[in-house]
Order: C-alpha cells, then sequence, then structure tokens
C-alpha cells in the first residue's frame, strides 16, 4: 500500500478480516459507524456489531459487561467524545476493572479541522496516560494501524487507541512489525533525534529529509506507544544525542514530549525540545492547516530544528 | 445447596446487619444507611434467588450503588468467596477490600462505586448472554438517589431497545440520599410511569418483605422481551431504631456506644425470630 489511506479505514479493514475468523470480536459503536468506518463491519457481521446511539458513557459501559462474558469489544467513536464524555467509564470500567476493552478514538487530533474545540481531541494522551492499566497507541499510517488492529485482537487488557480521519501519506512500505511499547526507528542519524507519535510522524521524517540536505543528519523514531513508552529506547537516545525533539498532535501538556522530558529528568536531565499544540483554542483551518500554523508541518519542524540549533 | 426457608432467610440478614456494622465501626468508615437498607435484597438475591455455581451459566450481579459494600463483602465472605480474615481486614491499610466493590474478590465482576456505571455493565453482560444463548440473569442493585445520573438513561433505552429481558434492575428505594430527601434534592417520581415509558415491566415491592422479593425474583421475566424493574421500596438504616430514615447516617460511622446499642438491637430481633421459629 503506498498511496494515501486514512488509518481509520486501515484500522477496521483488519479488524473485520480477524472477526470473521474470531468470534467473539465485537464491535461497539455510538452512531459513528460512518466515522469509524465501521460500516462494512455492521453489514457482514451483525451478530459482533452494536450500536448503542449518541451514548458513550454507556458504550463503554456496554462493553465492559460484554468483556466480563467473553467478548473483546471493540467501542469505535469519535476521540473526541471518547476520552472526554466517557472518560469515567474509562476510567472505572474499563482500566481500574481491568476488563479487556479496547477504546478506539478515530478523527482524533485536530482531525476535523474547522470543527472547532468540541471536536479536538488534544488532551487525550495526556487524561489516558495518567490511568492506571491503561495502554496508549497512536498508529502513524494504514499500515501500522492494521498491524496494530491485528496485534490487539490477541492483546488482553484496556487500551486507548487514537487516530486521525483523513487519508495520510505511507510511513511504512507494508504492514510493520508492531509490539506494544517498543518505538520503531524509522532513520539513523548521529547529529539529533526526533521522536515523533501518531500522524504527524510523516511530517518528523520529512523534515530529517529536509535537515539532511542542510547537512544534520536526525534520527526518527515513531514512538506508537506513549504508554508503555518505550524507556530503553529513549535512555540510549538520551546517552547520544544532546538535543531531543518530540512532534506530536496533542496540546503541549502532558503529551509525548512531557512523558519522554519527564522520564528523562529521572535518569539524566537532558534538553527536550516538546514540538506540540499550544495549550489555547485552535484556529479555524484543516487538519494541515492547522499543522502548519502551529509548526507541525515538515518544513515549520525542520526550522525550528535549525533555529534551535542555532541558538546554541 | 438447600434452599433457605424465610425463617433462616430473616436470620441470615439480621447476622449480615451485625457484621455491616462491625466492619464500618472497626473500619472507621463505611456507608451505614445504604448498606443497611439492601441487606434484604442482597440476602434474597444471594441465598434464595442467584445461582452462582453454573460456570458459564452462572446468574450475575452487579452493585451499581457501590457504597453499599459492606452487605456485599460479608455474604461473599459468609457464602465462601472471601477469606473471614480478609474481611476482618475491611479498608485497613493494604486490605484488598477497599470501601467499594473490587474484581479482585471472587464474585464481583466490576468495581463500582462512581454512581450510574451499573446499568450499563449489566445490560452489556445480558446482551452477551443473549448473543452467546446462554441462560442466566444479571440482577443490577442501584440506589435512588443514583438515578440522577444520565448515563442511567442511556441503559434503560438500551436495555428495552436490545430487548433484554434476561436484565433485573432493582432501586433500593429508602428515598434518602446524602443531603436529604430524594424528592428534595433531585425529584424522581413518578419513578414508575419512567421506567415504564422507557419500554421497562416494572414492579413495586416492599424491600424488607422476603414473601415479596421472592415471589417476584422468581418469576421473573413475567413479560418476554423486557427488561424488568423492581422499585422496592426500603427504609435506609433499616434494622437499627436510631439509625432508620436519616439521611445523616448516609456515611456516619457507629461511635462505641451507639454500636453496642446497635448490635443489642439486632440479637433482640434474632431471638425473637428463634422464639418464633421455636413455636
Amino acid at each position: 500500500m503506498s498511496q494515501n489511506k486514512a488509518c481509520r479505514v486501515a484500522f477496521s479493514e483488519a479488524l473485520l478480516e480477524e472477526a470473521k475468523k474470531d468470534k467473539d470480536i465485537i464491535v461497539v459503536t455510538t452512531d459513528a459507524r460512518g466515522s469509524a468506518s465501521v460500516d462494512n463491519f455492521a453489514r457482514e457481521l451483525p451478530e459482533q456489531f452494536v450500536e448503542v446511539g449518541i451514548a458513550e458513557q454507556n458504550a463503554v459501559g456496554v462493553a465492559a459487561g460484554l468483556s466480563i462474558c467473553g467478548f473483546k469489544p471493540f467501542v469505535c467513536g469519535p476521540a473526541c467524545f471518547l476520552s472526554a464524555r466517557s472518560f469515567e467509564q474509562v476510567k472505572v470500567d474499563v482500566a481500574y476493572s481491568k476488563t479487556n476493552v479496547k477504546i478506539i478514538g478515530v478523527s482524533g487530533g485536530v482531525s476535523y479541522g474547522p470543527l472547532g474545540g468540541t471536536h479536538h481531541a488534544l488532551h487525550d494522551i495526556a487524561a489516558f496516560r495518567a490511568v492506571p492499566n491503561m495502554t496508549v497507541i497512536l498508529p502513524s499510517d494504514a499500515n501500522l494501524a492494521k498491524a496494530i488492529a491485528r496485534t490487539l485482537v490477541n492483546h488482553r487488557g484496556p487500551v486507548y487507541v487514537r487516530m486521525g480521519r483523513n487519508p495520510v501519506p505511507v510511513v511504512y512500505s507494508e504492514e510493520p512489525h508492531f509490539e506494544i511499547g517498543k518505538a520503531n526507528v524509522l532513520l539513523e542519524g548521529d547529529d539529533i533525534a526526533i521522536i515523533a507519535c501518531g500522524e504527524v510522524v510523516k511530517n518528523a521524517f520529512d523534515a530529517a529529509l529536509l535537515l539532511k540536505e542542510k547537512g544534520i543528519y536526525a534520527k526518527v523514531v515513531d514512538m506508537h506507544t506513549l504508554k508503555p513508552i518505550d524507556e530503553e529506547l529513549i535512555i540510549e537516545i538520551a546517552k547520544k544525542y544532546k538535543v531531543i525533539f518530540t512532534v506530536e498532535e496533542h496540546n503541549i501538556n502532558g503529551g509525548l514530549g512531557d512523558a519522554v522530558a519527564g522520564f528523562l529528568a529521572k535518569y539524566s536531565p537532558k534538553e527536550v525540545i516538546k514540538i506540540a499544540l499550544p495549550d489555547e483554542d485552535m484556529i479555524t483551518g484543516s487538519q494541515f492547516e492547522i499543522y502548519d500554523y502551529y509548526g507541525l508541518s515538515a518544513e515549520k519542524i525542520a526550522n525550528r530544528v535549525l533555529s534551535e540549533l542555532e541558538r546554541r | 445447596m438447600e434452599q433457605m426457608t424465610l425463617s433462616e432467610l430473616k436470620k441470615k440478614s439480621i447476622e449480615i446487619r451485625k457484621q455491616v456494622l462491625k466492619m464500618i465501626y472497626t473500619a472507621k468508615s463505611g456507608h451505614t444507611g445504604g448498606s443497611l437498607s439492601s441487606v434484604d435484597i442482597l440476602v434474597t438475591l444471594f441465598y434464595r434467588i442467584m445461582n452462582l455455581e453454573r460456570g458459564e451459566e452462572s446468574d450475575k450481579f452487579v452493585l451499581s450503588k457501590g457504597h453499599s459494600v459492606e452487605g456485599y463483602y460479608a455474604i461473599l465472605a459468609d457464602i465462601g468467596y472471601l477469606s473471614k480474615d480478609e474481611l476482618e481486614r475491611y479498608c485497613q491499610f493494604g486490605s484488598i477490600l477497599i470501601g467499594h466493590p473490587t474484581n479482585k474478590v471472587k464474585g464481583i465482576d466490576i468495581n463500582t462505586g462512581a454512581l450510574g456505571h451499573g446499568l450499563s455493565v449489566g445490560a452489556g453482560m445480558a446482551l452477551a448472554g443473549k448473543r452467546k444463548g446462554r441462560n442466566y440473569r444479571v440482577f443490577v442493585l442501584m440506589g435512588d438517589g443514583e438515578l440522577a445520573e444520565g448515563s442511567v438513561w442511556e441503559a434503560a433505552m438500551f436495555a428495552a431497545n436490545y430487548k433484554l429481558d434476561n436484565l433485573v434492575a432493582i432501586i433500593d428505594r429508602n428515598r434518602l440520599q446524602i443531603s436529604g430527601n430524594t424528592e428534595e434534592v433531585m425529584k424522581l417520581e413518578p419513578l414508575r410511569q419512567k421506567w415504564e415509558a422507557f419500554g421497562w415491566k416494572v414492579f413495586e415491592v416492599d424491600g424488607h418483605n422476603y414473601e415479596e422479593l421472592i415471589e417476584i425474583l422468581t418469576k421473573i421475566p413475567v413479560e418476554k422481551d423486557k427488561p424488568h424493574l423492581i422499585i422496592a421500596n426500603t427504609i435506609k438504616g433499616k434494622g437499627v431504631s436510631f439509625i432508620e430514615n436519616k439521611a445523616q447516617w448516609h456515611h456516619k460511622v457507629p461511635s462505641d456506644e451507639e454500636f453496642t446499642k446497635a448490635i443489642e438491637e439486632l440479637d433482640l430481633q434474632l431471638q425473637e425470630v428463634e422464639r418464633l421459629e421455636s413455636k
């Protein structure tokens, strides 16, 4: 697969394939079968599909109940609602109770662009990182999204996955190796390290290519699992590089940057430069316009790296 | 297990009430009023109605009003799902027995305590039973103050939509919540009509009357394709005269003197049941 493809579409394709082989896989959705790309799933496997209507709290509670009685529920709906409206149900019925429920948040980050703050999910990494027993995963492209879906059907326990809405360019030319908590190194380089997550990984990678033209060689990491974060790799990076950049589609507070910086503060204080979205209401624009405006496009990331390096 | 007689159930409920008070008194923490009001419902379910030993076909129970945990733990210890030693350590440092139900204990499937969650979880269990063709019933015990949570009504709508006639919700209708009378805090009436309008088959019973509780709980489902609700009218603090019907006993802990007096009252009730038995 080399064309642009939405992670949510790829994820649900893989989930449907797996569900045909495993009758315990069940999708619960909140009038979001279109948004979450589970239309086909609903049509092909109606006995493994539950429509809850626009009721996120109930959806998560019902999923917990289904899991107690042997099902493997995937609650699929917009990340903005599943990570906020039903936060307590995720915290209590899923994470605290350690039920085997997967929360699949689609159209996360600023995917909904001009629909505004009600529809953005820029707090979710911070929120779920602070909940014991939760695993937090962000695919960077459609191929990784598929690999994640295939892993999660056989992984027992609470997981939150955040994906975007729009077709995104590929990072991986085929379904990559995926292991929860083990980051993928996309590019080696000796000068700086860029750790990224989610759909801006591609931008970080492209920024590294731009930097290469200027003679700066960056290591690029796809930190797809935010929790448990790949501490081993972060330590390895911290030993080698003076400056570490983090790139994420999330509020500047509590996301990947804070996860990396917070972890490193315990070991070897390093300078971590966080590139993320500011703690303010977003400007109106498409996902990609918003990226660019706040410095998350490839060019802006490259420029930021250059100016930070110049400052030194 | 041989079925308990009415008189045995009554004696059991008095023993459980004593245990509830002992736990709260020892831990210096707990929810006295609501625990006492729900004891007879719990005793009926656990000793007479539910079958918990059928593997995947076992009946399910969710204590949505998780703060009434003491009676639940006391019963699970009595039926051998939890050690009596652990019960003594309720709410003590390092104990698995926190002040709300924990699924670290056998017989508890879900952690509860945040109100308005249990009915959704129970509905999910009931739907799983339907989809997997299993023949169990799911019982969810809710408080009445809890019904102000919007999520309860999401679940109510869902259960009717999916025709979950294997789901039985029970409301411990003691009419008191932490700040006072439920009708003054947030009006619930007409409660029966609300649930009926949501598509439920509704019954109203005296929540301390074993004959009534057993009769209705045995015959449910009486209407196919409908979830069933029992409004169990109860007295908050039931069983101890000076605790009954007083909102301030929601989570008040008895003093030394109050504890002694309460146990004396319950012992007298026990003697009375035994006296009637021997007649």
